[in-house]
């Protein structure tokens, strides 16, 4: 067993794993944070997708079931359950993939929503083209990923209204937690 | 209580955004999987690594010894309790049965086959005693290719039955006084054109991997499955095992798709019913998506051999169709019957003097196969769509001329077809022209011309797909006749509250329709009350008694219509309520936007809200009135729905490379009137795209000893958002005829429109280069093949097929 400390959407957590824990079994698993799920076990499609922030380096999105929970020591780690407040308004897309009916059995939702995230993050004003590529890696079988796209492009709309991101989609890092240390192997 | 206010005029119609989207994009889902319940134990499937072989031996004890191990079972342990998974459908009185142990018993017939099942504490702890779980095999002969399979002296699949073939269907049009017969036909015929097509094998590859939980420790045992049909599971595994049936319970919770591939009852649902009970203790099994491709049904794999014959003037006179359908190694729920939901479809919009369909099931060393989005019919339209083109080529006509001079006029309905139905409604010119305006065909047809004169190493093809489609199974007469073990009715209820909120339980069993919406968007008018200020409540048996779940396009179609009159029942129940409230006649009422009112005057009405404080409190009700407003209707279909299509497909061939870009892709479909037009456009976009699929991009193969060599997502290709073009759709609409939403059916229709729009598109792009077929997924290597091989055989014949097409 390897201790780790991690905090997930906004609550740190410290708990001793097994080394070959996946981080997104420690999500599902440990914490109750079911709303983050496998849908593969080559990486391929994306379901288990959560940001993960390192105590200096900006959010990312990360495929759960392709880092082990003890990677994810001293991370923060927002999954869709963390994406906006229970009750408050939604992340922007969120409420566009609503508005835009970009899910149907909602499986792949979770992992598709902060996959575009982090896509928005890295380019806030995507083409057709660049949304398509930069979800390559996020499987959805129901929808045919047209109104994804226009989803997307409407939540880029909005977040560039707002003129900053939302709060939520990039969590601060937790001040009274260590550096990083090496990963152990 | 003004539970009317700031309702739209119709909700039926508008674009209601989903309820169920708030629990989907916050993640407060309720998967199977997510579940854990006291003391649960876990399954983990021990897997036949070959195609077919005996059962020697198998040696448990070294897993049970194994840290956290509680139990490990074999086929042998739960031979009596499991039984044999059922077909609902055995389609010939003489049909090849065999038996389908959900644990093997004595062999294995195909690889991922379950062999044994690990019980521990958790998780991982039942998958890594998997690995001392220690099997002996003896080999048997892999039968796998379906025409060796019913060759004179083939190995056999089950050596007890004495062939691999299944059963042999056949419909003539002749011989049922549908039509002629089509041996006239030919002899009538100016030509004649044959075609073998494959349809390949495909996976269903939802999104949700399986999942069972199984809680045997209340006065009913309780089965949580990621199904589409909990209400048929129930039955089975009641009738099956020999459980009274009302000490079963099963839940289908959120469920992410189906498509047709949680149509069934799993053996892994059999494997956890039989072990929660043996040990006394809730157990969970959910499938890895290598296991789920593995051995969770697959789709398709046909060939189909077609004749069609016709006059010079392009008159379609007869269609023969010689089908064979493997089965897999076993018979799924429906297996044997998907070959025919397709037989009545090859003649689609057209007018055939004449039809011939003989389907021999043939069964193999591969994992069953089963429903997949469509189910027949796609295979049918691809099959029809394809040859068609191949007749326009043949006359040197229009593609879509061809189809003018043959389809049913719109005038023409109610039509009955050659193969025995009768078709309610349609105007396949209307569709036809506004998918024609909307793709520029005549602009590209030029377009196509100039790059086919300048030799451009980047060929046009221009897709025609003018499909119908029969929805809403079933009517249950047609499904005894033809030896289907349910009826085809479907049942709702709707409870009217007393703070006048309305709770609807419906027997269908969603996973990603949006009923939820759409039937709030229905009672909402029917009942004059708030979109929501309904709640719809499905796919628990405790709560949805009756039911026949989702599946066939079937749930707004029949379903819709048993809501609709449960609604009636509801409100003639309140009409002598409010009657005697407003103190008039009951035929002084009228019941507008959810108010009873005297005729006449429009003040002072009742609504239903207060009818149903009235029969919560009954101190007044009139003589002999029950005091309850809730009603229940059971719907039988008397007919099919038909909705059809126009589906035209543009795409950019790479001659060089074989690489195909959709340019263009323009769906017009009349599905009927449209209760919710962006969860119509949200089913168009995903069956067209599984549709795409099939053309380019999917296909499960196994190599000669029957392993499945596309058994993950790297290997089988479900296409991603870059695989993908931006569609163009619209519809008409026309209504369904009888039905008092005037709705048909959506769920299928993209799947079965668009893969011969895509691959007559490629052809068509082809045509200069002499090549005729494409076989399917047709991949960037077949296209250059195709164009190689047709250079080749051009080179040595005649050369007229060359033209454009200089091959280095």
């Amino acid at each position: 067993m390897t201790r780790i400390s991690v905090t997930v959407d906004g609550v740190r957590y410290d708990d001793d794993v097994e080394p070959r824990t996946l981080l997104v079994y420690y999500l599902r698993e440990r914490l109750g944070k079911v709303g983050t799920v496998v849908g593969c076990d080559t990486s391929n499609c994306g379901a288990c997708t959560v940001l993960m922030a390192g105590p200096d380096s900006s959010p990312v999105a990360v495929k759960s079931c392709n880092v082990l929970a003890v990677q994810a020591d001293r991370h923060q780690i927002t999954t869709i359950e963390g994406l906006s407040d229970h009750g408050g308004p939604q992340h922007p897309l969120q409420q566009a993939f609503h508005d835009r009916h970009a899910l149907q059995c909602g499986f792949c939702t979770p992992g598709m929503i902060l996959a575009s995230v982090d896509l928005l993050a890295e380019n806030p004003d995507p083409t057709d083209e660049e949304i398509r590529t930069g979800l390559e890696g996020n499987l959805c079988r129901c929808t045919g990923y047209q109104n994804i796209v226009r989803a997307v492009h409407d939540a880029a709309a909005a977040m560039r209204a707002n003129g900053a991101t939302v709060p939520a989609a990039r969590p601060a890092a937790d001040a009274s937690q260590p550096a990083a240390e090496e990963v152990p192997a | 209580m003004t539970v009317t206010d700031d309702r739209p005029a119709a909700e039926v119609g508008s674009a209601r955004r989903r309820k169920e989207d708030a629990r989907l994009i916050t993640g407060r889902t309720n998967w199977t999987e997510n579940l854990t319940l006291p003391g649960m134990l876990h399954l983990a499937i021990l897997r036949s690594p070959v195609a077919h072989a005996r059962i020697a031996s198998i040696d448990v004890a070294p897993a049970l010894r194994e840290a956290g191990v509680v139990a490990v079972f074999t086929g042998r342990d739960i031979a009596d309790a499991q039984g044999s998974l059922p077909c609902a459908w055995p389609v010939t009185a003489d049909i090849v049965h065999p038996d389908h142990p959900a644990l093997a018993v004595e062999e294995v017939r195909h690889a991922g086959e379950a062999v044994a099942v690990v019980v521990a504490r958790d998780r991982a702890s039942a998958l890594d005693a998997l690995a001392a779980i220690e099997v002996d095999y003896d080999p048997l002969p892999v039968v796998l290719d379906m025409e060796a399979a019913l060759a004179e002296g083939a190995d056999l699949v089950h050596a007890d039955k004495g062939t691999n073939a299944s059963y042999t269907w056949i419909y003539d049009s002749a011989q049922a006084g549908s039509g002629g017969s089509v041996e006239q036909a030919r002899a009538d015929a100016e030509v004649v054109i044959r075609r073998r097509y494959r349809q390949q094998r495909l996976i269903p590859a939802f999104m949700e991997p399986r999942s069972v939980v199984v809680d045997p420790t209340g006065d009913q045992v309780t089965v949580w499955s990621a199904t589409q049909i909990p209400h048929i599971l129930r039955f089975l595994l009641a009738v099956i095992t020999g459980t009274p049936e009302h000490k079963v319970r099963v839940i289908a919770p959120d469920v992410g798709g189906g498509f047709g591939g949680k149509l069934q009852v799993t053996a892994e649902e059999m494997i956890a019913f039989v072990i929660a009970q043996r040990l006394g203790r809730p157990v969970k099994y959910t499938e890895s998506r290598s296991e789920s491709l593995l051995s969770a049904h697959h789709g398709r794999d046909q060939i189909q051999d077609l004749e069609l014959s016709a006059k010079r003037d392009g008159t379609v006179l007869g269609l023969h169709v010689k089908l064979l359908a493997n089965m897999g190694a076993y018979l799924g729920i429906v297996t044997p019957g998907v070959p025919l939901l397709g037989a009545f479809m090859y003649n689609a919009i057209y007018k055939f003097a004449a039809y011939r369909f003989e389907c021999t099931g043939v069964f193999t060393n591969t994992t069953l196969t089963d429903a997949y989005r469509g189910a027949g019919r796609p295979e049918a339209t691809f099959a029809i769509e394809r040859i068609m083109d191949e007749l326009a080529v043949e006359l040197g006509m229009d593609p879509i001329e061809l189809r003018r001079r043959n389809w049913i006029g719109t005038g023409e309905f109610p039509f009955n077809t050659v193969a025995g139905l009768t078709y309610d409604s349609g105007n396949y010119e209307a569709a036809t022209d506004k998918a024609l305006a909307l793709l520029g065909y005549d602009e590209l047809r030029a377009e196509q011309a100039r790059r086919r004169e300048s030799h451009d190493p980047v060929q046009l093809g221009i897709g025609v797909s003018t499909y119908t489609e029969m929805c809403g199974l079933a009517p249950s007469r047609v499904l005894g006749a033809l030896r289907y073990g349910a009826g085809g009715w479907e049942h709702a209820s709707v409870r009217l509250l007393p703070t006048g909120k309305v709770e609807v339980v419906t027997g269908t069993s969603p996973h990603g329709q949006g009923h939820e919406t759409a039937w709030s968007q229905i009672v909402a008018d029917q009942l004059g009350v708030g979109f929501d200020d309904v709640e719809v409540l499905h796919g628990d048996t405790r709560t949805s008694v009756r039911g026949l779940d989702t599946y066939g396009s079937r749930s707004l179609a029949v379903g819709g219509i048993a809501l609709v009159e449960a609604c009636r029942k509801v409100v003639d129940k309140a009409k002598p309520i409010a009657a005697h409230m407003l103190e008039c006649d009951v035929s002084d009422l009228e019941f507008t936007g959810g108010s009873f009112r005297v005729r006449g005057n429009p003040d002072g009405g009742r609504t239903l809200a207060d009818c149903a404080l009235a029969v919560f409190a009954a101190h007044d009700l009139p003589d002999g009135i029950e005091p309850s407003l809730d009603a229940d209707a059971t719907y039988d279909p008397v007919n099919f729905s038909f909705p059809h299509g126009t589906h035209l497909c543009a795409v950019e061939v790479d001659t060089d490379t074989g690489r195909v870009g959709i340019r263009s892709y323009v769906a017009v479909d009349d599905v009927g009137l449209v209760v919710n037009p962006l969860i119509v456009e949200g089913q168009v976009h995903g069956g067209v795209a599984q549709g795409i699929g099939q053309a380019l991009y999917e296909e499960a193969v196994y190599d000669a000893d029957g392993n499945l060599v596309t058994g993950t997502l790297v290997d089988y290709l479900v296409p991603s958002a870059a695989d993908l073009p931006n569609l163009v759709t619209d519809r008409t609409e026309t209504a369904a005829p009888g039905h008092p939403l005037g709705v048909k059916g959506v769920g299928e229709a993209g799947a079965i429109a668009a893969t011969p729009a895509v691959v007559n598109a490629i052809v068509d792009a082809l045509r200069p280069y002499g090549v005729n077929d494409v076989p399917m997924p047709c991949t960037p290597e077949r296209i250059w093949r195709a164009i190689r091989d047709a250079g080749a055989a051009g080179a040595a014949g005649s050369g007229e097929a060359q033209e454009g097409g200089e091959q280095s």
